[in-house]
C-alpha cells in the first residue's frame, strides 16, 4: 500500500470523555486506502518540547465527507497539544501506517472485537469493515466506570456492543474477561487492542479456548517506516518492528507467556 | 542550477546530501515519498559479519529537540544483505554505501572484503563508533592505535572509497581523524551519535533498556558543527558532516564549516522527504549568492 505524506483540515476537534478527542480531519485529496488496525504518524507542530511525530491508530473512515477520525487520549505533551487544534488548522499525516487486521480470516465466522479504554479506537473501523463485509461484530469493550467508555453509540450502531466496567456502573462488573459472553458463547475469531495486561489476559483465554487471536501493540516508535527499528517486539522469528511487520500480530507470533 | 556535484574521496556524488545509516532503512522505505534516485547517497543500515537481534525492547526516549536510541545493530547479515537487499537496490542511479560494523577486526574485514566484491557499491563507511554495543562498536574508533589498526586491515581488503565514520565521544576528534587518515581512510564522516541517557522520575527507572544510547537529533548540530570545523582543518581528506541537520540552511553550515558532503539522519522520522528538499535547498542558496558551485562554499570558515 503507497504511503502518503498529507496535510489533513480539522474538520472538528471535541472532547469526548475520560481525557479523550476526537478529531475528523478532512483530506485534501482523496482518501487513499485505508484497512483497519493501521495508523498514522502525526507530526506535532509549534510545541517545542516534541520533537518526533506520534503514532496515533486509525478510529474510523468516512469515506462520504473524506474524512479520517482520530480518537486520541490526552497523555503527554504531544496529544495535549492535538487536543488544541481547532477546525481549520492542518494535521500533517504519514499515512497509512502497519499492517492492519487480517479481516479475510473473519469471514463466515463469529467474531468478537475487544477494546479497553483509548484501544477500543481502531475497533470502531473494523467493526464496520467487517459488518460491510458481511460479518456481524459483537464488540466487547471495558472501561473503569461508565463515564470512560469511548464511542459508546457508534458502536452500538455497527455491531452488538457487550461492557464491562470495573465499578459496574455500565454492563457488566469486572475486566473484559470476566464477562459471562465469554463463558456462554463460542467465537472462533477474537482481535484485541488496548491496554497490555488486558490484551494479554484476552490472549490467554484465547490461546486456551483454542481461538484464532490478533492483538494490536503500540510500542514507542520514532519513524513507523521500518527504518530505526526502535519499536521491535519479541517474536517467534526474533525482534520485528511493531510499525511495520506490526501492530497487529496474531499471538501466535509472539512470545508471550499467557 | 549550480553544479552540486561533490567529491568524497575518490567517489563522486550527484549533490551532497546522503542518509544517515541506520535512520533510512535500505532507501526502499522511503521509495513513496522521495525519488531516491534525487538523493546524492544512500548509506543503508549498519552491516554486520553475522546477524545480529540487537538490544531489547525499550530502544527509544524522546529528549528535548532530540532522542536517545539503543537499536544496537540489529541487522541480517551481511550474505542477508548480498542476497537479498542488494539486488533490489542495483537498478538506483545513485551511491548506494553500505555501513560496515563488527565486533573484532577479523568481522570488519571479512564484511568489508565481500561487499568490496559487489559491483553496485563504491563505497563502505566503516563504523568505529557505535555507541550500543558492548564490545566492538565505539570501543574501536576511541583510541589512535585501534583505529590504526582496524582502518589499516580494512584498507588492506577494501580497493574502494573508505569512509571512516567517527565518535564524538572523544577528547580530541581531530586526533582520531588523522589516525584514520594516516591508516589509508579516503574520508570521514561525523559525528555519530553523542552517549546520553534518559530517566523517567516518575518510575524512578532508566527509559532505555541499556540505560545509556545516542543522542541525535537537532540538539546534537552545534556540537557537529564544531566537531567537522575542527576535523576539516585537521586532515587533507573530504569530510563528511552530520549531526542534527534538520532543514537545508544547517546542511549549507556544514559545508562552509568544511564538509564536502552531508548525511542526513533523525530528520527522515519527521519529514520523509527531506533529503530531496535539503539538494534543492541547497541548490535555491548557490543560485540566490551567485556560486556556480557546491565546491565554492565547502570549508570557506
Amino acid at each position: 500500500m503507497k504511503k502518503h505524506i498529507i496535510d489533513f483540515e480539522v474538520s472538528s476537534n471535541e472532547e469526548v470523555g475520560n481525557n479523550a478527542i476526537l478529531m475528523k480531519l478532512h483530506c485534501p485529496t482523496p482518501l487513499p486506502e485505508i484497512k483497519p488496525g493501521q495508523f498514522v504518524e502525526v507530526r506535532i507542530d509549534n510545541e517545542p518540547n516534541v520533537f518526533l511525530r506520534r503514532p496515533i491508530s486509525i478510529n474510523y473512515i468516512d469515506k462520504k465527507a473524506n474524512e479520517m477520525w482520530l480518537l486520541v487520549q490526552k497523555v503527554g505533551k504531544g496529544t495535549n497539544k492535538l487536543g488544541t487544534l481547532q477546525k481549520g488548522d492542518t494535521l500533517n499525516c504519514v499515512v497509512p501506517l502497519g499492517n492492519g487486521f487480517d479481516t479475510k480470516a473473519a469471514q463466515g465466522k463469529k467474531v468478537l472485537l475487544v477494546g479497553g479504554g483509548v484501544g477500543v479506537a481502531p475497533m470502531l473501523m473494523l467493526g464496520s469493515t467487517l459488518k460491510e463485509e458481511g460479518t456481524e461484530p459483537t464488540f466487547l469493550l471495558g472501561a473503569r466506570t461508565k463515564n470512560m467508555l469511548l464511542e459508546k453509540e457508534l458502536f452500538e450502531q455497527t455491531g452488538r456492543l457487550l461492557v464491562t466496567t470495573e465499578d459496574g456502573s455500565l454492563g457488566e462488573k469486572g475486566f473484559v474477561t470476566n464477562h459471562s459472553v465469554l463463558s456462554n458463547e463460542k467465537f472462533d475469531k477474537i482481535y484485541v487492542c488496548g491496554p497490555t495486561p488486558m490484551m494479554k489476559a484476552v490472549a490467554g483465554y484465547a490461546k486456551k479456548a483454542g481461538i484464532d487471536c490478533e492483538v494490536s501493540l503500540e510500542n514507542k516508535m520514532a519513524c513507523g517506516l521500518g527504518a530505526c527499528l526502535c519499536c521491535v517486539t519479541e517474536t517467534q522469528e526474533g525482534h520485528k518492528c511493531v510499525c511495520t511487520d506490526g501492530p497487529v500480530f496474531n499471538i501466535n507470533e509472539l512470545t508471550w507467556q499467557i | 542550477m549550480a553544479d552540486l556535484t561533490t567529491n568524497i574521496g575518490g567517489l563522486t556524488l550527484k549533490n551532497p546530501v546522503m542518509t544517515a545509516s541506520g535512520t533510512f532503512g535500505f532507501g526502499l522505505e522511503f521509495a513513496d515519498f522521495v525519488d531516491l534516485n534525487e538523493i546524492g547517497g544512500i548509506i543503508v543500515k549498519g552491516t554486520t559479519l553475522h546477524k545480529r537481534e540487537g538490544n531489547p525492547y525499550p530502544r527509544l526516549a524522546e529528549t528535548p529537540q532530540g532522542m536517545i536510541n539503543a537499536v544496537g545493530l540489529q541487522n541480517k547479515g551481511v550474505d542477508y544483505f548480498i542476497e537479498h537487499t542488494n539486488p533490489q537496490l542495483k537498478n538506483l542511479s545513485t551511491e548506494v554505501i553500505v555501513n560496515v560494523a563488527g565486533h573484532s577486526i577479523d568481522d570488519y574485514t571479512a564484511c568489508a572484503e565481500k561487499i568490496n566484491a559487489l559491483d553496485n557499491i563504491h563505497a563502505i563507511e566503516l563504523n568505529i563508533s557505535c555507541p550500543n554495543v558492548k564490545e566492538g562498536g565505539m570501543s574501536f574508533g576511541t583510541s589512535v592505535p585501534m583505529v590504526e589498526k582496524v582502518v589499516g586491515a580494512v584498507r588492506k581488503v577494501y580497493k574502494k572509497t573508505l569512509i571512516v565514520k567517527l565518535t564524538p565521544n572523544v577528547t580530541d576528534i581531530a586526533e582520531i581523524a588523522k589516525a584514520a587518515e594516516g591508516a589509508g581512510a579516503d574520508s570521514v564522516s561525523l559525528i555519530n551519535t553523542l552517549m546520553g541517557m534518559a530517566i523517567d522520575a516518575e518510575k524512578r527507572k532508566p527509559i532505555i533498556s541499556t540505560i545509556t544510547g545516542g543522542l541525535s537529533g537537532a540538539c546534537v548540530k552545534p556540537v557537529a558543527l564544531r566537531m567537522v570545523w575542527q576535523v576539516a582543518k585537521a586532515v587533507k581528506i573530504p569530510v563528511v558532516g552530520l549531526g542534527g541537520i534538520m532543514n537545508a540552511t544547517d546542511a549549507i553550515e556544514f559545508l562552509l564549516a568544511g564538509a564536502s558532503a552531508v548525511e542526513i539522519g533523525t530528520a527522515n522520522f519527521i519529514d520523509p522527504a527531506i533529503t530531496v528538499k535539503v539538494a534543492n535547498g541547497i541548490n535555491e542558496y548557490l543560485d540566490r549568492h551567485g556560486f556556480k558551485s557546491v565546491k565554492d562554499i565547502i570549508g570557506v570558515i
